[in-house]
């Protein structure tokens, strides 16, 4: 048994790292909320480098990296301190189109979203479909060559941002299995009768929406798959390789900046025994995510199930730091940095519950990993 | 052994419930907020209750009430999430009835008591202090002496707390302050008791909002075709969250009614830490969870859940976090 990282893999390592903190721009470092030109500015300084979307083919502009590489890079990336690279694009709808998109879906999609010329987000979840979004309600009917699309959306993440939401929409709402009645759908955020309106999160922000679609007319040919397999196209996408679950990197950077702020309290032992312990699992969940990686790349299989103990334990960590760097300051406090870092708590309580809730992944690991 | 409030206090406090239910629904608390932060309308209505007077001394014009008579109305106002600082003007109000002289206490008491004077108390010349900016005269503690200035005379930056509670980081300059007690510190200590087992009061109040409104949330909220309360893995979370909240309830009487009834400083003080430890716990665990079992609900600002997560949030560290009660607990 050998933990280490190769000679070969430290030197891509420091690379990364070296690139990383020259090439990002100061200003956009630890900021709590980006706007999209912040957003979008990253993601282009990556794009140039070329290294915006790793895992993709090399032919649509990955790295050809291997697992480990591409682990070592997001790892990297998230301990740069950088704008999050938002996902909907580049690891939701482009898996998406490369698996099952058209040729011409892919050559009018994928160097939009490698270049960051199209802001994408989300259309999952509904008022009444959260955790069983197999119920989903929005309807898609096809007349002549057109879908016309009617219901709602809601959390849609950055749909105030977004050029494009890609959605599951029901087509068939007579098939037995409903799953087999779900449809993939792409929807220009542009097309008359989308209307996007703020949903404020207990933080103040607003970063959700709901979108409301009122006999929106969406061309056939944006239809990803075939009809009644959006499900197929959505399970896929939750199969895909997902080894940054966990969000090592960013805990990371958020520990080291924790021990910054809790430098003045160090002394207290209670505190420093919890920063201690939880330093100790995100040390645990790395390598437990390590290990996963190191089977991947020896099977070739995606982790499955593992997934999902990846972001349980990460999301707790996550958590876990924000409550510590509150322990830090007055309860009190109204000046900005405190503010800040409360704020920070009460947002990253949505962690447990998007990107499928810990509940349901707990679920998901009770009956495909125990066979409960 | 009686756990029970009296007639009297049950009185109260169902008056007090019935007024907060007319007058204070989430969406008139949200009108206060867009506002001044506090609404003088209702301070005056409470003052109307008794509420300003409710622990004061006859002797000036109070009704020589305890900690335990206002338990019950701290706990109503923990479930409503009421934003006027009453509990930091009896706070101080306690401290000038036990440290001040008998002309200070005639000065202030009895307008306290009729609700024309706010007053609140820093624990030192630079703090976030709640109520302050809606406060007339300010208490601070300066090394062991207690004093007192207009709050016109210090100055201060107002804010929000993280719970949305006006606030003010003031610079109390004693220049202008009048002294109010040589050698205030046990004075200050038992005041801070007395507001410490009435905060453990007001979270129990938030709690019990928030387990209740988890609790309707399992029974109506559906998933998978069934009330995501039939799950089971959710009924032992909500089921631990009401024992939190009945624990956190026990400690707060515990508190209180030592506040109340204890001779010895060191009881008193054993007995209110504990509760604070406790109520802190409990806070935290049942905050969490409430928002947690609303799935993406739970995150949103229009729900009352999200503030009442926001205000445990709070009060689980205001007046001692649990870390500063432990050590204060095992040194007794
Ligand atoms: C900040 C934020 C951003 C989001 N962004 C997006 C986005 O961009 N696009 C998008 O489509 N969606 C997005 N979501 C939605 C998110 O995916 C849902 O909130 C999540 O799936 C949970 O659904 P729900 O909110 O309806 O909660 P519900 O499904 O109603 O769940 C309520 C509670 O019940 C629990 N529960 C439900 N079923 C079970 C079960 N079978 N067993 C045990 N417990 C159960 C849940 O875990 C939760 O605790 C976002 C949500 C948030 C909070």
């Amino acid at each position: 048994m050998d933990l280490n990282y190769s000679a070969e893999e430290l030197a891509f390592r420091d690379q990364a790292r070296d690139w990383l903190a020259k090439s990002l721009p100061a200003e956009l470092k630890d900021k709590g909320h980006y706007s999209k030109d912040e957003l979008l500015r990253w993601h282009r300084i990556l794009a140039k480098q070329g290294w915006v979307a790793p895992a993709w083919p090399k032919e649509w502009g990955g790295t050809g990296w291997n697992v480990v590489q591409r682990y070592i890079f997001e790892e990297e990336l998230g301990y740069s301190g950088g704008p999050p690279l938002i996902p909907f694009g580049l690891t939701m709808c482009a898996p998406v189109l490369l698996r099952f998109g058209t040729e011409a879906q892919k050559k009018r999609f994928l160097p939009r979203i490698y270049q960051g010329e199209d802001f994408w987000c989300q259309g999952y979840s509904e008022p009444g479909s959260g955790s069983d979004l197999a119920s989903l309600k929005t309807r898609a009917i096809l007349k002549a060559d057109k879908y016309i699309v009617n219901g709602q959306k809601i959390w849609t993440t950055l749909a105030h941002y977004a050029d494009w939401i890609f959605c599951l929409v029901r087509t068939d709402p007579t098939v037995e299995k409903r799953q087999e009645g779900i449809s993939f759908l792409l929807i220009d955020m542009k097309t008359p009768g989308i209307t996007v309106r703020p949903l404020i999160l207990m933080d103040g922000a607003h970063e959700v929406n709901e979108v409301f679609f009122d006999d929106v007319k969406v061309p056939a040919e944006n239809l990803v798959h075939e009809e009644g397999k959006g499900w197929t196209v959505a399970k896929y996408l939750l199969g895909y390789e997902r080894m940054n679950t966990g969000r090592i990197g960013e805990s990371k950077r958020q520990l080291a900046r924790l021990k910054e702020i809790a430098a003045g309290k160090m002394k207290d032992m209670r505190f420093r025994d919890r920063l201690s312990r939880l330093e100790i699992e995100l040390i645990a969940l790395e390598i437990t995510n390590l290990r996963f990686l190191d089977r991947m790349r020896r099977t070739g299989q995606p982790p499955g199930a593992d997934v999902s103990m990846l972001k349980i334990k990460g999301t707790e960590i996550q958590q876990g730091l924000t409550e510590l760097a509150m322990e830090c300051i007055d309860p009190l406090a109204g000046d900005e940095t405190s503010m800040a870092l409360q704020k920070k708590y009460l947002t990253t309580r949505k962690t447990t519950i998007y990107a499928g809730s810990n509940e349901i992944q707990r679920n998901i690991i009770a009956k495909m990993t125990l066979g409960l | 052994m009686n756990f029970d409030y009296s007639e009297e206090q049950q009185l109260l406090a169902d008056s007090v419930r019935r007024f907060l239910q007319n007058k204070y629904q989430f969406e008139d608390r949200k009108k206060i907020i867009a506002g001044e932060g506090w609404s003088s309308d209702v301070w005056a209505k409470l003052a109307e209750m008794g509420l300003t007077g409710l622990p004061l001394s006859p002797d000036y014009g109070g009704f020589g009430g305890g900690a335990v008579d206002l338990m019950s109305v701290m706990e109503a106002f923990g479930e409503a999430l009421v934003l006027e600082p009453l509990l930091p003007t009896l706070m101080a109000a306690r401290l000038v009835g036990r440290a001040a002289s008998d002309a200070q206490k005639r000065a202030l008491l009895p307008a306290v008591a009729e609700g024309r004077l706010r007053m609140v108390f820093a624990a030192s010349p630079k703090a976030n202090v709640v109520g302050a900016p809606a406060a007339h005269k300010l208490l601070c503690l300066l090394e062991k002496d207690l004093f007192i200035a207009d709050a016109a005379e210090v100055p201060m930056k107002p804010y929000r707390t993280l719970d949305n509670m006006l606030a003010a980081r003031i610079d109390f300059s004693p220049s202008k302050a009048d002294l109010l007690a040589k050698d205030a510190g046990a004075a200050v200590e038992e005041a801070l008791d007395f507001a410490t087992a009435l905060v453990c009061a007001e979270a129990v109040g938030a709690m019990k909002f928030s387990c209740d409104t988890t609790l309707e949330y399992l029974k109506t909220r559906k998933q998978f075709g069934v009330p995501i309360g039939t799950f089971q893995a959710l009924q032992h979370r909500i089921v631990d969250m009401f024992i939190s909240y009945e624990q956190a309830k026990s400690m707060a009487c515990l508190a209180c009614s030592k506040v109340d009834s204890s001779e010895n400083p060191a009881e008193r003080a054993r007995a209110v830490s504990a509760a604070k430890i406790k109520v802190a716990d409990a806070a935290r665990h049942v905050s969490q969870e409430s928002v947690q079992l609303h799935g993406g609900m739970g995150m949103s600002e229009e729900l009352k859940v999200s503030h009442s997560f926001r205000r445990l949030t709070v009060l689980a560290r205001q007046c001692g976090d649990a870390d500063h009660h432990l050590e204060r607990f095992a040194s007794l």
